[in-house]
């Protein structure tokens, strides 16, 4: 089944296209690596998948739906370039809030349950503002997966994690993954994503440039990719 | 109901915000505090003067001391990206944004509650002689200020001098509803109960809300999502 159908989308800020007839599809439970270079239009496609913004032309189906309805942002996880939590909030008050706006059944059992699994259960009453970086980053891992979302949407999920951080993310995608949800990610660290990945899309200047299984060439030599079908 | 929740969750998490921080609601109490000083000291007012100037002084301050506080609305939602994550969930656009006019009420409508008689104290003045029609006021107007300035938030939350622009783009739209509450306060602390055209404005007052608050919600995903 289809879990994401992008369509010729393109995205224009004034008159510069940022996104140029992108047009792929993603099967459910399929790991989409969404790799190029700065300003390659990744981060304006997957907020387009978000329903952040919308594409100047061009069509987005996700879960078969419309990516703005309500039942699509309800199966969706995003972790974006901030973190999505706030500072003056307690971890278990942030993750509660997340668990209401989701709908979830019962809300503070599931933030108590997440705070347990990222190890964050001791400062539960903490203000986020007086937490560490990686504490910071594993809250809002947290509040990305508290829904068991079916589609995650993840943008350089890696970047400035610590270790531990790198390690909860990395279980809780092949969790995903064996569950069926579909994750799209796009991301600057290759062997990273190339080792959870099923598929790749390569965007080279708004452009697809190349998308398709991954292969054992791109794990062996990640630069392999971009010698083959964009810049050098 | 459901919807109900979503916009109380919302409202609740900007208020606990708030009450955390009280950022925004310290300086828009000491705004309004002080304005409310500064202009006793410049009027020496009669008795006489104070009820003529009574709903003008008042819904100035409450408007100004209002931007303030709006402007920290939609703002703080810029902090780790959490305007994203709140727009990606499944609340629709039009429950986020009556959370937050909830709750930007709420906090403006205990701002007024505070100086009205600090008000009384600094311009010897009695204001709660029609105390129910002037808490129907009160609540009306106060809407009409806080549905106004969180649509413009929201507007104005990515501009670089959104503190100079939700003002200037605020108040020609609030001028009906400033107009309309400052007649009806006049008015209320002379002791006068409403009648003929004070019931027009009342009426424009009801108006002014349902209109706004209509558009607001019809918009605002617009405006979020573009």
């Amino acid at each position: 089944m289809t879990a994401l159908a992008i369509d010729n989308v393109w995205k224009y800020y004034g008159d510069y296209p940022a996104l140029r007839g992108i047009s792929f599809e993603a099967q459910r439970g399929a790991c989409v690596a969404m790799l190029g270079r700065n300003g390659a239009g990744k981060t304006t496609l997957l907020r387009i998948l978000a329903g952040l913004s919308r594409p100047s032309r061009g069509a987005v189906r996700v879960l078969g739906m419309d990516c703005l309805s309500p039942d699509v942002r309800r199966a969706t996880g995003v972790l974006g370039h901030g973190i999505g939590i706030y500072d003056e909030l307690s971890a278990y008050e942030n993750l509660r809030l997340f668990a209401a706006l989701y709908g979830l059944e019962r809300p503070h059992q599931a933030a108590l349950e997440w705070l347990e699994r990222t190890g964050l259960e001791r400062v539960r009453d903490g203000l986020v503002r007086e937490f560490s970086r990686g504490m910071r980053q594993r809250l809002a891992v947290a509040r990305a997966f508290l829904h068991r979302p079916s589609l995650l949407l993840l943008d350089e999920p890696f970047t400035a994690l610590d270790d531990r951080a790198i390690a909860l993310l990395q279980g809780l995608l092949r969790e995903s993954l064996a569950s069926g949800s579909t994750i799209v990610m796009s991301t600057h660290q290759l062997r990273e994503a190339l080792e959870l990945a099923t598929h790749v899309a390569l965007i080279v200047k708004g452009r697809l440039a190349h998308a398709g299984e991954r292969t054992a060439a791109m794990v062996d030599d990640p630069g392999y990719l971009y010698r083959t079908y964009g810049e050098a | 109901m459901h919807y109900m929740r979503q916009v109380w969750t919302v409202a609740a998490k900007d208020l606990r915000s708030e009450l955390r921080t009280k950022e925004a609601l310290n300086a828009s109490l000491s705004f309004a505090l002080v304005i409310l000083l500064l202009f006793s000291f410049a009027f020496d007012p009669t008795a006489e003067l104070t009820r003529e100037i009574s709903g003008g002084l008042l819904w100035l301050v409450f408007a100004f001391a209002g931007a303030l506080l709006l402007n920290r609305s939609f703002a703080r939602e810029l902090e780790n990206d959490c305007l994203d994550v709140l727009v990606t969930s499944p609340v629709p656009a039009s429950a986020l944004f009556l959370g937050k006019a909830l709750a930007n009420w709420l906090l403006l409508l205990g701002i007024e509650l505070v100086c009205l008689p600090v008000f009384g104290v600094f311009y010897n003045a009695d204001w709660a002689r029609q105390p129910a029609w002037l808490a129907l006021v009160l609540l009306l107007a106060t809407w009409g200020i806080t549905v106004i300035g969180t649509m413009f938030s929201a507007l104005t939350v990515n501009l670089r001098l959104r503190e100079l622009m939700l003002p200037m783009l605020v108040y020609p739209m609030l001028i009906p509803c400033l107009m309309a509450a400052m007649q009806l306060t006049t008015a209320l602390v002379a002791g006068q109960t409403p009648s003929g055209d004070q019931l027009a404005w009342l009426r424009m007052l009801v108006g002014f809300d349902i209109i706004f608050t209509a558009l607001s919600v019809a918009l605002v995903e617009t405006v979020l999502i573009g």
